[in-house]
């Protein structure tokens, strides 16, 4: 069953369009993530399907019902934010109970509640303290807690981590997927983060210009992303992406012409056939290419070896960035720790065929 | 040397600030027959303090000999629940303009902070008709309405410049936990109120207290805030002047906000600069 559909969802401020025609279903016990650069237009569809902004068009349901006009409260939902939105006035226990307190919960069960609750977030201790006294980690907590009274079917996470340090930033991603695992409630999570994307997501929505990119599970958004915009934005560093040209053979040739020019030829690529005789863009991610000497995957064919000009090294003690240059394109590489290659030297390298991806440079969507 | 010169300048400057007040404070410890026989500008011979409690219900003015009494109570019963309604008008007109957007609010609230800027001769006619159909005319009632209509346009400005800083997700928190607009107000946006509700209540009440035009418009008689009938000491032209007593009145009809300067002062300017949030 769909916990969320959004269906054709769009919305407008005058004339400017935040989001066009959005249309998205996620299922029951998903972890979805929206990720995408700010004004993208995810934070103002995680709004809308809260029912704290209208759409201009299009259709909100939620666990198969569609609650266009139906308020906020009334939708089953609980949301999480990334300024905590705790009520300054109030104590931990009554931020956790205020939504029981407006819907007429007497007080002995809403303290039966929050004591639950905090239980199993670890803050029983913090109950009758007050926002302001509290660390971020432990407000975020608290904001949690709210959420989690509610026992909804939806819970809505806007950018909850961005205002934490990076340490605890990891500590607390941990711990809600941790937490999504142990409860099974359908989460949707807006970030900009594409790390967080990654590591929490069943499947990841990118958007960008108030539209969907891609949706799918993390790994085909990292190995397949439908166009260049994912490819550029997922990832870190990003995928290198370089102009090509595929030859009537089917093989891909980066810097025709040039000296330095580096034929690959690919695995067979169907889709890509339209595209023979023509100007493509090739992407490849910068763990695809490595220090001579490595093996990818099982198959002999897939490594290919060349060599190319060094410009700069950036050693991050778990592997060394290399930057290159292959047919005049910049490209970047990771490389193993332990490698060092001179700077304005060639070096040799491998590449990993299986891995490249193939786009058109004018609907920059992926051929295949 | 330069710290000299500033000091100097300092002190010369609060000095000549102060000496009305300061001859006013002589004046009232001196007889009216001391004043007269000498200067109004003096020394007193002997301190008396018996023109306090003369001015306090004995003096006589616009033909009652009751003192500054009755006046004075005239204005606490017109400051205090002018300043209270104003006050709180003006925090529920600030949240819903800061806090709720609607179709308009920014045209609402200018318009409410223009009223800041009319000068109050303009608005003398207006309220006499207004007044007048209320039945008003005359009262303290009407004083009060007066103040707390005229008043709306400063703590409207006054407590909107402070719950705009409570952030938006504060309010869709609400939202979603289904609280309403009154019950957003009383449980999450009061409670956090307590500095600006001071200044606003600190502004409210010199404002309202010291006020004179529409004390002296729509008033008279016994029906008089006590700044308006001050008016009537120094029109009491056919007895000798009463120096000593008249300086004892207006004293006292300026503690009330000098106790509040005193008392206030500094949680006026905190409150002024302190943010909602923290």
């Amino acid at each position: 069953m769909a916990a969320l559909t959004i269906r054709g969802v769009s919305k407008r401020f005058g004339a400017l369009d935040v989001l066009k025609s959005v249309d998205l279903e996620i299922e029951s016990g998903e972890f979805a993530v929206l990720v995408g650069p700010s004004g993208c237009g995810k934070s103002t569809l995680l709004n809308i399907v809260a029912g704290l902004e209208s759409q201009s068009g299009g259709t909100i349901e939620i666990g198969g019902r569609v609650v266009d006009g139906v308020p906020p409260k009334d939708r089953d939902i609980a949301m999480v934010f990334q300024s905590y939105a705790l009520y300054p006035s109030m104590t931990v226990r009554q931020n956790i109970t205020f939504g029981m307190e407006c819907r007429g919960v007497a007080k002995p069960q809403r303290n039966e509640a929050a004591t639950r609750v905090a239980r199993q977030l670890q803050i029983e201790p913090l109950l009758d303290r007050r926002p302001s006294q509290l660390s971020g980690g432990q407000r975020q907590r608290v904001a949690m807690g709210r959420a989690l009274v509610r026992d909804p079917l939806l819970f809505l996470f806007d950018e909850p981590l961005s205002n934490l340090d990076a340490k605890l930033r990891v500590e607390m991603r941990m711990e809600i997927k941790l937490l999504h695992q142990r409860v099974g409630t359908t989460m949707v999570y807006v970030t900009h983060d594409q790390i967080e994307a990654m590591t929490m997501a069943t499947r990841i929505a990118v958007m960008y210009q108030g539209e969907v990119q891609q949706f799918a599970d993390p790994d085909t958004v990292y190995r397949r992303p439908a166009n260049l915009f994912v490819a550029g934005f997922m990832g870190s560093p990003p995928m290198n992406t370089l102009p090509a040209r595929l030859t009537s053979e089917g093989n891909a040739i980066i810097g025709a012409g040039r000296p330095d020019e580096l034929r690959i030829t690919l695995p067979v690529h169907d889709p890509a056939f339209a595209f023979r005789d023509s100007d493509i863009v090739l992407g490849i991610r910068p763990e695809c290419i490595a220090e001579a000497g490595r093996r990818f995957g099982p198959s002999p064919d897939a490594t290919m070896a060349f060599s190319a000009d060094v410009e700069m090294i950036e050693p991050t003690g778990a592997e060394t960035i290399v930057l290159l240059r292959l047919g005049g394109s910049p490209v970047l590489a990771r490389v193993a720790a332990d490698v060092r290659p001179q700077i304005g030297a060639a070096a040799p390298f491998v590449l990993d065929t299986s891995r490249i991806c193939l786009f058109d440079p004018n609907t920059q969507r992926l051929i295949a | 040397m330069k710290r000299l010169i500033v000091h100097v300048a300092l002190i010369g400057l609060a000095v000549l600030f102060l000496v009305p007040l300061a001859v006013v404070v002589v004046n009232s410890l001196r007889t009216s027959q001391e004043i007269a026989a000498t200067s109004m500008i003096g020394w007193p011979a002997h301190f008396v303090f018996g023109n306090y409690p003369d001015a306090w219900d004995r003096f006589c003015m616009a033909e009652h000999c009751w003192g500054i009494e009755p006046y004075m109570l005239n204005s606490l019963a017109m400051a205090i629940p002018a300043t209270l309604i104003s006050t709180f008008l003006g925090a529920v007109a600030g949240y819903s303009i800061a806090l709720w957007r609607f179709r308009g609010d920014q045209i609402v609230f200018g318009i409410v902070t223009l009223g800041i800027f009319l000068p109050e001769q303009m608005k003398l006619i207006p309220w006499v008709v207004v007044l007048r159909d209320l039945a008003l005319t005359n009262t303290i009632g009407g004083l009060i309405l007066i103040h707390i209509v005229q008043g709306m346009s400063f703590t409207t400005l006054f407590c909107r410049n402070y719950y705009v800083s409570i952030p938006q997700d504060l309010m869709k928190a609400a939202r979603i936990d289904g609280a309403g607009f009154f019950r957003i107000f009383w449980r999450i946006v009061l409670p956090i109120s307590p500095p600006i509700l001071v200044v606003t209540v600190i502004w409210q009440f010199t404002g309202i207290w010291n006020e004179f035009l529409f004390g002296v418009t729509f008033t008279s008689g016994a029906n008089q805030p006590v700044t308006a009938a001050l008016i009537s000491l120094s029109a009491a032209l056919t007895s000798e002047p009463m120096y000593g007593v008249q300086s004892a009145a207006v004293l006292i009809a300026a503690l009330p906000t000098l106790l509040v300067y005193l008392f206030g002062g500094r949680y006026f300017l905190r409150g002024l600069t302190a943010g909602a949030v923290k």
